[in-house]
């Protein structure tokens, strides 16, 4: 493993994108990044740059206008990347599912990694979703597994 | 001069959620706003008349996840005055609790997210470990830590009983230790003085003409609070608003900062007068007629309205959230503001845009 994918793995860089959900994960999600769980003490950090970003977190159903965005950050995103669908309703609509604007989950649009369950996802369900994705991260590198070819 | 015109959003560091603002600005002073909405919309109203009525309350609850139990209880409350029914003393009480208990907690969120717009990571670090004790004490109580999915029509489902009292006042008291270590820091500090005094500046004429509401309208000098109503049990707490009169960024962190105080107070009083009694009654009927009711969010006044018609479907929900009555006010606090300015003034306004979309 080169330099830059060693680091890479013990300091991902995280890009948090809501795609129409409820702010119950999104607020779990900076809940993760503060003193209680503080998640930066392994490197993780949340930045606003999806070109700078490793891990994307995408919370909430995907919604008919917010589907473009999460397009447009997927593919600014350089490879290797995860994605994370975070909450019920990131992952099948959940709650959301019968509303008429809902296109449904995250993996509607782009290629999902990892779910995390809950609605609300708890902070520590999330950073075990975290570090999952590291592991497929780390798969990815070493040319196990192809990406970005699958998406819809 | 050249005008340039640059979107702030939809994907911002600053903003949890996503809204996008269009920007023209004179060279580092903003000239024209045009708010870009949409991304957060999901059709609740129109789901919410497909649902059966009872299965509402978990819809309603996310609307928005930081002040879920206030939506979930202004459903409730609807609900049972449609169907004519009376919530128990007790669940009265346990409703103010966690009402309170969700303001301070989304206060402490806001007032870290203010100081990490100008900056001041230290102080956003501090609000959110304080807020941690909050949210232990509603996981506790209702087993949840922000959807807490306890308030149902005709009552509450989970109860503080008499093991866990003690412990909640312990935990408020460790609150109230933290909150004395953050309020002069807020309310002194030159850095966050510099940042908010004299920014973002809404005139009381304004402030009531443009129909704003909470924090935003107690902070240009108007006594109104929709908890002077007396739902739940604030008619039974000697409740008063808080007013401000700087009329600035600066003065609506006061009125929330004073809010956290006073809501340690009530959760307090409303623990030590809380009656004994049963949670929960049923509901023996559908809703029918029409009914409305007003009650305070964090962010200012919810109204809610809905039409049954004897069936066990809605006919119509329409939600109406405070940052809906704000957004006018933010679009005249904008214009003339630097660059610079424009997170925190966005921010002074505590926009929540899940709410406002549905
Ligand atoms: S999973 Fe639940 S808490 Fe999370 S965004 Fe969706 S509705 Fe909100």
């Amino acid at each position: 493993m080169g330099f830059l994918a060693r680091a890479r793995v013990k300091s991902p860089w995280i890009l948090h994108y809501c795609t129409g959900g409820c702010n119950g994960c999104d607020i779990e999600i900076l809940a993760c990044l503060t003193p209680l769980y503080d998640v930066e003490r392994f490197g993780i950090l949340n930045i606003g740059n999806p070109k700078h970003a490793d891990i994307l977190m995408i919370t909430g159903p995907v919604n008919w206008r917010s589907r473009h965005v999460l397009r447009n950050l997927y593919e600014q995103t350089p490879d290797p990347k995860v994605v994370i669908a975070i909450g019920v309703c990131a992952a099948t609509g959940g709650v959301f599912h019968n509303c008429y604007n809902v296109l449904g989950g995250v993996d509607k649009v782009v290629p999902v990694d990892v779910y995390v369950r809950g609605c609300a996802a708890r902070p520590e369900a999330i950073i075990d979703g975290v570090v999952m994705a590291l592991q497929k991260l780390e798969a990815k590198k070493s040319g196990g597994v192809s990406y970005a070819a699958g998406a819809r | 001069m050249a005008r340039v015109t640059f979107p702030f959003g939809p994907q911002h560091p600053v903003l949890p959620e996503a809204i996008q603002l269009q920007l023209t600005c004179e060279d580092e002073r903003v000239v024209e706003v045009l708010p870009v909405v949409g991304y957060m919309h999901r059709g609740i109203e129109k789901a919410a008349e497909r649902n059966p009525y009872s299965h509402n309350v978990f819809l309603c609850e996310r609307i928005c996840g930081i002040c879920s139990f206030i939506h979930a209880l202004c459903y409730c409350e609807l609900v049972e005055s449609m169907t004519k029914i009376k919530a128990p003393p007790r669940a009265k009480y346990l409703r103010t609790i966690w009402s309170e208990l969700s303001r301070i907690h989304s206060h402490m969120l806001w007032l870290g997210l203010l100081a990490d717009s100008f900056g001041f990571e230290s102080l956003f670090m501090q609000c959110w470990r304080a807020r941690e004790i909050i949210l232990d004490t509603l996981e506790m109580t209702t087993g949840q830590r922000v959807i807490q999915s306890t308030c149902t029509i005709g009552g509450v489902r989970c109860d503080i009983d008499s093991e866990m009292k003690p412990e909640v006042h312990r935990q408020m008291k460790a609150f109230k230790k933290e909150l004395e270590a953050i309020y002069p820091v807020f309310a002194r500090d030159y850095t966050v003085k510099a940042r908010l005094v004299g920014k973002g500046v809404l005139p009381k004429e304004q402030a009531w003409s443009l129909g704003t509401v909470g924090p935003v309208l107690r902070g240009s000098g108007w006594a109104y609070d929709a908890r002077m109503l007396g739902y739940a049990a604030y008619d039974e707490l000697e409740f008063e608003p808080v007013v401000e009169n700087g009329c600035d960024a600066y003065a609506r962190m006061m009125v929330r900062l004073r809010e956290v105080v006073q809501s340690v107070e009530l959760v307090v009083k409303a623990l030590d007068r809380m009656p004994d009694g049963e949670l929960a009654v049923t509901a023996r009927r559908f809703p029918e007629g029409e009914g409305i009711i007003r009650v305070e969010q964090p962010r200012g006044e919810l109204v809610e309205y809905a039409r049954g018609n004897g069936t066990v479907r809605l006919e119509r929900l329409k939600v109406r959230t405070p940052t809906f009555s704000n957004i006018p006010a933010l679009l005249l606090m904008l214009p003339g503001c630097e660059v610079a300015d424009v997170p925190v003034i966005t921010l002074s306004i505590d926009p929540c845009i899940a709410c406002t979309e549905r």
